[in-house]
């Protein structure tokens, strides 16, 4: 059951009261990091686009969040005529719950004792490990999909059929760029993963997996989460200026809130989930008093970092059009990390090894895209070059793009055509 | 009888009682509920429930793989294609398709119950947890696992992958576009419209 110290003598009372205080606790963390999150967002979005901002609720405007969930449980509930009624109450409880669970796996801290009991501050710690979190989001994907369907109306259903198609792409390339992490882990536990970072390269620079796989998985997570926690720039399946505003369209009071409340439990879960991959969790200069916090603050302090880097990527970045997402996903990303993986795993062998597979990866891709230059190119010339070339007789005769189905045409002779003009 | 000759401890006998029940109502709603969606769902429900029965025999990847591909991947395809294709709504079943057909899925069904009983008959519980050695390693099962895939059985599981990239080939061949221009059928009428409209155009240019 997981390698959480807690659990290796038995269990008595007090190890199940420690662990319900700890699924407590983590709720309550998290419940109240979403209150602050959304604040904080609020806020810096509004200092980015220069206006105040939310300021009334309390001191900077602080309580407002929860003046919008009051308001929000006090809101008429609607359910559609023609909705599935069943459905329709599940969907947006498949989106709450996972993203809770998948706060489970994040160790918050290093090993602590409370009332004589060792355990990790982590709620859970399974040997599943990362593999949770892919099942997890998987989950996550049917409360999108089964709210667009239940609502028994067109554009939710469109918006719902995106949105699940966006998380599926992207969830490929986000488990390959965790596979590279596991790979130099040795293992899928989380724990596992941030002690496998501690430590130094030349006593400055920690060991972090940002550094140690080269920069490339990291990238690739961030910009895949990105895509699966629906923020900008890839909210294109729940902005207002698409599809009516996607899934969600026909929800209403506390079920419509229920949707946000997963949207930013997911972001705070998954730059946590950042931070304990690639960032080395909770690792962090350690000064000898209170030997039990830093490890805490240095964690939240990271994950502070990348909430503010998403609401500025919210304040910097247009949205991306379906195709271009698409592209990016299956075209781009899954293709290089893919490739390395198998720098990674060259590495793991041997230095000399890897950078083979680096240098061998990189020429294929430039053959690759030469290729496919030399086909658009041919494309283009049995498109529009040929057609005019072969009838004509003006040899620079306006090139008019001939649409397809009309090119093989067989003209008269174009000397006759000009005579007959020419009369 | 042959249950209570075995210890089984109380947790256990409650999870496996809770997760084999679920199993049981989801696998008869996929086959009774009219509608396509809830049926699908259901079959969501017993993945999930064979899924905690994997854990409970501590073969915790088998059940991590098995929500991620089963109810995350095949399931959700599943309901793309019924969403997309809008058969979800209640079917009609009265009318049998095949004739016979159910009664001969009685007879499978006690068929295949018999065989179970059959190979079942000296153990139904062993007691025993999980079939790979240690599970005290919290490791174990995923090393075991692909010492196994990568040794013993490499050569199914490199078959199994050409297997799905031939697959993977014969999907983007059968769905593709044809959008070369030696694959445009011209219809000989809407040529010659064609091109009677592009001499006409070249001679309203040229006059």
């Amino acid at each position: 059951m997981g390698s959480d110290p807690l659990l290796s003598h038995g269990i008595s009372l007090a190890v199940v009261l420690i662990i319900v205080l700890k699924v407590l606790v983590a709720f309550v963390v998290l419940m109240v990091s979403v209150l602050l999150m959304i604040w904080f967002e609020r806020k810096v979005i509004s200092d980015m686009q220069n206006r105040i901002g939310p300021n009334r609720a309390g001191p900077w405007g602080i309580l407002q969040t929860l003046a919008d969930g009051i308001k929000l449980f006090f809101k008429e509930d609607l359910i559609p005529e023609r909705s599935d009624r069943f459905v329709f109450k599940l969907a947006p409880y498949l989106s709450t719950i996972p993203a809770f669970l998948t706060f489970t796996l994040v160790p918050l801290g290093g090993v602590v004792k409370i009332f004589g009991h060792t355990t990790e501050l982590q709620v859970v710690d399974p040997p599943i490990g990362i593999l949770f979190l892919l099942a997890m989001s998987t989950i996550s994907v049917y409360g999108v999909m089964l709210a667009g369907w239940s609502s028994g109306s067109k554009y939710p259903l469109i918006g719902s059929v995106r949105a699940s198609a966006q998380m599926i792409s992207y969830e490929a390339a986000m488990g390959l760029s965790i596979a590279s992490v596991v790979l130099v882990t040795g293992s899928l536990s989380t724990r596992d993963m941030v002690n496998a970072q501690a430590g130094y390269f030349f006593h400055i620079f920690p060991k972090w997996n940002l550094v140690q796989l080269g920069l490339v998985p990291f990238l690739v997570f961030v910009i895949a989460i990105t895509a699966e926690l629906n923020r900008p720039p890839f909210d294109l399946v729940e902005a207002e200026q698409e599809l009516v505003g996607g899934f969600h369209t026909e929800y209403s009071s506390i079920r419509f809130a229920l949707f946000f409340l997963a949207e930013f439990m997911n972001t705070i879960t998954m730059s946590a989930i950042i931070v304990t991959l690639f960032l080395g969790g909770p690792s962090g200069p350690d000064p000898r008093f209170l030997h039990w916090l830093w490890p805490v603050l240095w964690f939240v302090v990271k994950t502070i970092a990348f909430l503010f880097f998403y609401v500025w990527l919210r304040a910097a970045l247009p949205r991306l059009r379906y195709d271009q997402l698409m592209d990016l996903g299956w075209k781009v990303l899954i293709p290089i990390s893919l490739a390395w993986i198998l720098v990674v795993a060259g590495m793991q062998i041997n230095r000399l090894l890897g950078f083979g597979i680096l240098v061998l990866s990189l020429a294929s891709a430039v053959l690759l895209y030469r290729a496919m230059d030399v086909g658009d190119a041919l494309n283009d010339a049995s498109d529009v070059g040929l057609a005019p070339t072969a009838t004509s007789g003006f040899p620079s005769a306006i090139a008019i793009p001939a649409a397809p189905g009309l090119k093989i045409v067989t003209r008269p002779p174009v000397g006759e055509s000009s005579t007959s003009g020419g009369n | 009888m042959l249950i209570a000759t075995v210890p089984i401890a109380l947790p256990d006998l409650i999870t496996f009682l809770f997760a084999a029940v679920a199993a049981l109502v989801g696998a008869g709603g996929v086959i009774l509920l009219k509608n396509p969606v809830h049926s699908a769902l259901m079959l969501v429900m017993t993945l999930f429930s064979v899924a905690i029965l994997f854990i409970e025999e501590q073969a915790q990847f088998l059940a991590a793989v098995q929500i991620i591909v089963y109810a995350g991947a095949i399931v959700v395809l599943f309901l793309f294609v019924i969403m997309l294709l809008g058969v979800d709504r209640k079917e009609v079943i009265q009318k049998e398709t095949l004739k016979a057909q159910r009664p001969l899925a009685v007879v499978a069904a006690v068929l295949a119950l018999l065989e179970i009983s059959l190979l079942a008959r000296t153990n139904w519980a062993t007691g025993a947890k999980g079939v790979t050695s240690s599970t005290n390693n919290s490791a174990s099962n995923i090393v075991q696992l692909g010492r196994a895939v990568f040794t013993t059985y490499l050569l199914p599981f490199e078959a199994t992958s050409a297997l799905l990239v031939i697959a993977v080939i014969g999907a983007v061949v059968l769905a593709r576009r044809s959008s070369g221009p030696q694959q445009v059928v011209v219809d000989p009428e809407v040529a010659e419209d064609a091109a009677e409209a592009n001499e006409q155009t070249e001679q309203g240019s040229l006059s």
